[in-house]
């Protein structure tokens, strides 16, 4: 599998075909078990802090501290990736989510639909070259969606790669530049997203996962 | 010099959420305190049995209450799968741990500090010997159960009952360390000389370097259980 740098990837598949399993591959959280894996030219298995700080993940689990506030949180992880000028880079994120009202507020004080905004601020604090997302549709308002899409949509305006593993049909078409099919670890389709209709991706998805 | 400040991030992140919740550190003071007053009744506080017993009970307090800090240490970065947060940052994983040991530390020494006094109140007995030596004792047998049990609790957070798992393989490794603390403790309250039990502070600081330096080339692989 390649993906150019700039490309919008959407990957979907059955449960257990191994969508998150290679999410964890490519995020360096898990050792391929056979197999590598190159980013920007690098093999990650011996770049991994430079690589790291290149991609931002944005899972259906938020990563946040629920005890400390919204401001906090981006201020730790954002010291995490050395983020310049970071007091002003977490105000600005925090703006493109929505959230600058409750800048002060505990994590544990916000609904399911903020703390994934949040979580989407966390995400790109360090303006990541590739973004990961793991499902991050599940659980969200439509004013989340609303907003997720956004920031995806002006991260593919800046040339980044963006890789999205999804259930949900109608929002991995939306953006996408390629959809991938994974069956089993195995890629059994892949096809531009383009052009493609809702109607046609969920005809080739069914006959790609039913022939395997 | 950035590792130094990804640590220090680390403990600041952490102590900014205990302090706000004292989630632990209630729950490790009450306990402590708990052991001691216990202790109080079951023993009949003169002179001679004071003597005996009291490195025992202290140390006694502090592991059994520092083992509830351990526990949550980790157990509190599954909420929210921030331990995988913070594993997917630029960070060398060695830093986690540090960063964990710190608080853990400075968790327990302010536990410490609490106890210690309210055991002498407690036992209506005054500190013989040397309070700095103490302190060091302290010090030193703080750092040792903290460093080999941030790394323990690390992994035990990964089962399924990690809060039963984690005394069970801890207090066995604790063993040398315990018995070097009460006894460098007894003699302390004996007023013996420095040279007499230089041998028991030596064994603690060879058992704190080893247990951070250990944890310093496995840790990466405990995160990947």
């Amino acid at each position: 599998m390649h993906i150019k740098p700039g490309e919008f990837v959407s990957v979907l598949g059955p449960n257990g075909a191994g969508k998150t399993t290679l999410l964890k591959v490519l995020t360096l959280l898990t050792p391929p078990s056979e197999g590598q894996v190159h980013i920007a030219g690098r093999k990650v298995s011996e770049e991994q802090l430079a690589l790291r700080k290149k991609m931002g993940v944005i899972s259906h689990n938020t990563f946040l501290y629920a005890n400390l506030t919204a401001y906090e949180n981006l201020l730790f992880y954002g010291r995490m990736y050395d983020v310049p000028r970071l007091k002003d880079r977490v105000k600005e994120v925090i703006s493109e989510v929505g959230l600058q009202y409750s800048l002060n507020d505990p994590v544990r004080t916000f609904s399911r639909g903020m703390q994934q905004r949040l979580a989407i601020a966390r995400a790109i604090v360090h303006n990541p070259d590739i973004l990961f997302l793991d499902e991050p549709y599940t659980g969200l308002d439509q004013h989340a969606i609303k907003i997720l899409n956004q920031v995806l949509l002006s991260l593919t305006n800046q040339d980044r790669t963006i890789f999205l593993i999804t259930h949900n049909f109608e929002q991995g078409l939306s953006m996408s530049d390629r959809i991938v099919i994974l069956v089993k670890g195995k890629i059994v389709c892949e096809m531009p997203g383009k052009d493609l209709t809702l109607e046609d991706l969920q005809k080739t998805y069914l006959k790609c996962v039913g022939e395997k | 010099m950035r590792f130094l400040a990804k640590v220090a991030n680390i403990v600041w992140k952490d102590l900014v959420a205990e302090f706000r919740t004292k989630e632990m550190i209630s729950a490790m003071m009450i306990f402590s305190v708990l052991v001691i007053v216990m202790f109080a009744f079951a023993f009949k506080p003169v002179g001679d049995t004071v003597k005996a017993v009291s490195p025992g009970i202290i140390w006694v307090a502090f592991t059994f209450s520092g083992i509830l800090g351990l526990n949550r240490s980790f157990v509190n970065e599954k909420q929210n799968e921030t331990l995988t947060g913070l594993m997917l940052t630029p960070v060398d994983r060695t830093a986690i741990y540090f960063g964990k040991v710190i608080t853990n530390f400075i968790i327990m020494a302010v536990t410490e500090a609490i106890s210690l006094p309210l055991f002498f109140i407690m036992f209506d007995y005054g500190v013989a010997g040397s309070i700095l030596h103490l302190i060091l004792i302290i010090f030193l047998g703080t750092l040792g159960f903290v460093s080999i049990g941030t790394f323990l609790a690390a992994l035990s957070a990964n089962t399924r009952a990690s809060e039963i798992l984690l005394p069970i393989i801890l207090f066995p490794i604790l063993i040398p360390l315990m018995i070097g603390a009460v006894q460098s403790t007894a003699m302390i309250f004996d007023q013996k000389a420095f040279v007499e039990f230089a041998g028991w502070v030596k064994l603690l600081a060879v058992y704190d370097i080893i247990f951070l330096v250990v944890p310093f080339i496995l840790f990466d692989y405990v995160l990947e259980v």
